[in-house]
Parts: structure tokens; C-alpha cells; sequence
């Protein structure tokens, strides 16, 4: 083979199942085991709290900047089909509900993978390639007690406290389209924000972060600690991580929109 | 290079019940996809003993300690560690073995985020019942002894690879294991460098009666262990006269395409007829 050659490896369909099979079920081991951590001691409440500060102090600015345009660009593009009909009043009702129950929870979701699901598998995969996961045990310190548990409460707890905000955000950047652009009224917009709102909607929308979450974080642990391969493992490792996070967040969103619809009821 | 002020007086193995041997490999296999790695591989460490592994890269050498500290799993054979079969102990039993025994990487795997300090004393800190000011001392303790004291606030990233090493070695020997694992503890350093290196482990060896398995590339470095020794009173390494070379408790194991094709001490290794070993030794 000459140099600049390259070369393909083709695998069978069956090898591959295999491959993907194998990598479920180490996805599911490594699931099962962060959770009946929280049962065992030690519980590495520093370490919850470090990856606390990290994962949501961290990610507010780009929380705060993406719910702000998301909901005011939701009240620009909603404008011209409810002023049509008449009901630009509807705006307030619109961006409430659809931040409250949608958008703020998965877009505060995918913006969160990108940051911290890319963070875990990246810093997690550096260490795998360079012996520091070995070490650890070595040292007779469980890795995923110490590093994947803390990051998976981080996480979920972080992410619903930053949906709300984003949530928040998403309102005021719909206020603020709404009154400065469209000329309605601010007091009018937050009483019809407010009033649209019923508690399954809140209700929806709190489930769905915990459950990204969970998702975020054991997606981001699960490909550090499985990174092979050197600097270029964990460039792939990294990029997976964010890539199969946010797929995920869109999968789940489905089912458990339908779920909560099924045991919730339609509005 | 004059060796540091020894802080500790005690050998490691008073401490605890004497064993046999320290290390047990029977017939041990395992595979990598198609490759076999190791083929019914079968020696032993005795208490007290250095065994020094040689072979190409790729011949399993890593693999065996990674094997011996319960990292990985056979396909088959069996694998004693201080009395206790690790092939078919659970993960948390494990854990409770590893106290005993240190382990120096390749690459150091000193922790990037922790200080010089926190590395060391990880073990010490994970075990949450020692006192804070008993964690310092021990740190210290440890760091002088690979004499790095000065080092104790640094981020690995600000040392050298020469000094990384010795803070391995420095977090392996603080709890003042039964059996000590090298993993080419001399890689990539330079000679001046890889001699310190090579003191601090027959130090080791001979004042705290050590039990280790190290893997090397350097014959030169297992040479030296096998013709020096640590004397306390000098503190530093010395050569041993010609006669006294035979009660140094070092052996040579060597591994060809998975088998092992040599165990023994300098002399038999230099009496060896095999061509491959003369050929590697040469």
C-alpha cells in the first residue's frame, strides 16, 4: 500500500449488530451501576457538587441566550399567522405553552449535550487513553462511584433548574418581541403567559429535563470510558457522545410526550 | 546522584502475614480478537523477589500485570496474588487486594486535575478514616523518599517525565505495599534520569524487602539491579562484588509469541544456549 492510500474496512452485517448489541449492553451496565451507586458509600458529595458548579453554573450563559431568542423568535414567526386570523392577543398563550412544554426543555437539552455530554466523553476519554481510569482502580477507587455517578446527579439536577430559567428567558424574549415589535401589551402578554398555563403543562415540562439528564450524562460517560485508540478515540468519542445525546433527546421527547398525553390527557 | 534521607525503617512484608509467593500465574491464556497474546504463560514471584520481564512489543509483557492486579480477565489459567485467586475475584474484592499492592504505569497516570499532593495520597484520602495531618506526613514521607518534597503543590503537567515517574512511584509505595507493579518505569527517559529511577526501585527492593514484577525494555536496567545493591548506610546504590551477585533475589523472564522461553537468574540467562536469547540479550 502506498503512502496517501486509503483503505476501507467493510464489516459484515452480523459483526456489526454484534458491535452495536455489545455497546447497549455496556450502556445498560454502566447505567444500572451509576444508579445503585447512590446506595453504596462512598457518595462523593464534593465531586456532585464540583460537577454541580460546572455543568449548570456553567451552562447558564448559553441557557439564558438560547431561551431568550428561542422564545422571541417564536413570537416573530407565530406573528404573522395569528395577525392573519386576527389573534396576534394569542402570542403571550403560544410562546408560554410551547417554551413551557417543548422547546425549553429540549432545545436547554441539545444545548446542554453539546456542552457537557462533549465535556464528560472528552475529559473522561483522555483519561482512559492515558491509563488514569486503570490507576484509579488500581488505586481500589470504583471509577464509576467517583467519576460517573457525580456527573449523572449533576446533570439532572442541574439541567431542571436551567430549563426553568430557560423557560423564564424564553417569556421575556417573547415579551419583548411582542411589545417592542408588535406593539402589544406587556401587562396583557404576562396575564395571558401566566392564566394559558395549566399544571400538566408544568408538569410535562419538569419530567422531560430530569429525563434528558439522565440522558446527557450517562451518553457523555458511557463513550469516555469506552474511548480506545489514543487522541483520535477521544476526538470520536467526543463527537458521538454530542451526536448520539442529541438524537437521543429527540427520541425520548417523542415517547414520553405520547406517554405523558396517554396518562395526562390531551390540553 | 546521591538516594534521599531513608524515612522508614520497617519492611513492607514484616507487616503482615508472610505467603509463599507472591505472585501465581497457571497456565494462563488470553487472546485479543485473533491474536494470542498469552499461551499457557506459568511462573511465579517469590516473597522478597524481583522478577524482571523482557519480550518485543506486543509480546503480553503489560498485559501480564494488568492480569496480576485483577485489571483484566483470562480466558482461562489461573492467577494467585498474595494467597488469594484474583481470576475469580469480584471487582469490590478486588479492591480490598489492591491495597496491598502498588502499581507504576507507563505513563505515570498521575491524575491531571489533582496537585502532586492529592495524587499521592489518593489512596489515603479514599480510604476517609486517616487524619489529615497523618495524610501530610505520609505524603511527605513518600516524596522524599523519591526526593520530590518541593513538588508537593504542583500540577503533574509542570514536571518532568522524569519526575511524573517518581511521583508514580511515590503514590505506589505510600501505603507500603506487599508487591509493587512496574510498568516500564524507565520509558522514554533519558539515562541519567532512568538510573535514579532504577535506585529508587532497588531501594526499594532491598530496604523495605519489596516483592515486584518489572517490565522494561532497558536489559541494562535489570543488569544493574542484578549487580547493585542498596546500602542504608551510604544511602545510595552500590555494585556488588562479583561473589555476592548470586544473593540478590532478581530473575529474568522472557516472552516470545505468547510463551514464556526463559525464568531464571543472571547466570542461567548468561549460560543460555538459545539463540533467540543470545541474539536479545546481545
Amino acid at each position: 500500500m502506498a503512502a496517501g492510500d486509503f483503505q476501507v474496512q467493510l464489516i459484515s452485517p452480523a459483526e456489526f449488530a454484534k458491535e452495536k448489541l455489545l455497546a447497549l449492553q455496556e450502556y445498560a451496565l454502566l447505567v444500572g451501576q451509576s444508579l445503585a451507586n447512590l446506595f453504596r458509600r462512598p457518595l462523593y458529595v464534593t465531586d456532585m457538587i464540583q460537577q454541580a458548579d460546572l455543568i449548570g453554573v456553567g451552562s447558564l450563559p448559553i441557557v439564558i441566550l438560547t431561551g431568550g431568542f428561542t422564545g422571541a423568535v417564536l413570537a416573530l414567526n407565530s406573528a404573522s399567522t395569528l395577525s392573519r386570523f386576527g389573534s396576534l392577543t394569542l402570542i403571550a398563550q403560544l410562546v408560554s405553552v410551547g417554551m413551557v412544554t417543548e422547546l425549553g426543555p429540549v432545545i436547554t437539552g441539545l444545548m446542554v449535550a453539546g456542552r457537557n455530554a462533549s465535556g464528560m466523553a472528552s475529559e473522561l476519554g483522555s483519561m482512559t487513553v492515558t491509563e488514569q481510569i486503570d490507576a484509579m482502580r488500581a488505586l481500589g477507587t470504583d471509577p464509576t462511584k467517583k467519576l460517573v455517578t457525580p456527573r449523572v446527579v449533576a446533570t439532572v439536577i442541574m439541567l431542571f433548574f436551567l430549563t426553568i430559567i430557560s423557560d423564564l428567558l424564553g417569556l421575556v424574549g417573547g415579551n419583548m418581541v411582542s411589545t417592542l415589535l408588535l406593539g402589544l401589551d406587556s401587562r396583557q402578554y404576562w396575564t395571558s403567559a401566566w392564566q394559558s398555563l395549566v399544571w400538566r403543562d408544568v408538569t410535562t415540562g419538569l419530567i422531560k429535563p430530569v429525563l434528558f439528564g439522565f440522558v446527557i450524562s450517562t451518553v457523555g460517560c458511557y463513550f469516555g470510558m469506552s474511548t480506545r485508540g489514543g487522541t483520535q478515540g477521544v476526538g470520536r468519542s467526543t463527537t458521538q457522545a454530542v451526536v448520539v445525546a442529541s438524537v437521543l433527546i429527540l427520541v425520548v421527547d417523542f415517547f414520553v410526550t405520547k406517554l405523558l398525553i396517554a396518562l395526562l390527557g390531551y390540553r | 546522584m546521591p538516594a534521599p534521607t531513608l524515612p522508614l525503617e520497617t519492611p513492607a512484608a514484616d507487616a503482615r502475614q508472610p505467603s509463599a509467593e507472591a505472585i501465581r500465574f497457571e497456565d494462563v491464556s488470553l487472546a485479543f480478537d485473533d491474536k494470542q497474546v498469552l499461551d499457557r504463560i506459568s511462573f511465579r514471584l517469590a516473597h522478597g523477589e524481583t522478577k524482571a520481564l523482557f519480550g518485543v512489543a506486543g509480546s503480553g509483557k503489560s498485559t501480564i500485570l494488568k492480569l496480576a492486579l485483577g485489571l483484566m480477565k483470562p480466558d482461562s489459567g489461573r492467577i494467585y496474588v498474595l494467597g488469594q485467586e484474583v481470576t475469580q475475584m469480584s471487582e469490590k474484592d478486588l479492591f480490598t487486594l489492591r491495597g496491598r499492592i502498588g502499581m507504576v504505569f507507563q505513563e505515570s497516570a498521575l491524575f491531571d486535575s489533582f496537585t502532586v499532593r492529592e495524587n499521592v495520597a489518593f489512596r489515603l484520602i479514599e480510604d476517609g478514616n486517616i487524619p489529615e495531618d497523618e495524610i501530610e506526613r505520609r505524603v511527605r514521607e513518600a516524596l522524599s523518599f523519591v526526593e520530590l518534597e518541593h513538588t508537593v503543590d504542583m500540577f503533574p503537567s509542570e514536571l518532568s517525565g522524569g519526575m511524573r515517574r517518581r511521583v508514580a512511584i511515590a503514590r505506589a509505595i505510600i501505603t507500603q505495599p506487599e508487591v509493587i507493579l512496574y510498568d516500564s518505569p524507565t520509558g522514554g527517559l533519558d539515562p541519567v534520569t532512568s538510573t535514579t529511577i532504577v535506585e529508587l526501585i532497588v531501594k526499594q527492593r532491598d530496604v523495605y524487602k519489596t516483592s515486584s514484577l518489572l517490565v522494561t525494555h532497558r536489559l541494562q536496567d535489570a543488569f544493574i539491579m542484578a549487580t547493585h545493591y542498596f546500602d542504608r548506610k551510604a544511602n545510595k546504590m552500590l555494585p556488588l562484588a562479583s561473589g555476592a551477585r548470586c544473593e540478590v533475589p532478581i530473575t529474568f523472564l522472557i516472552l516470545r509469541e505468547g510463551k514464556v522461553i526463559f525464568d531464571g537468574d543472571l547466570e542461567e540467562l548468561a549460560k543460555s544456549k538459545d539463540e533467540y536469547i543470545r541474539e536479545y540479550i546481545s
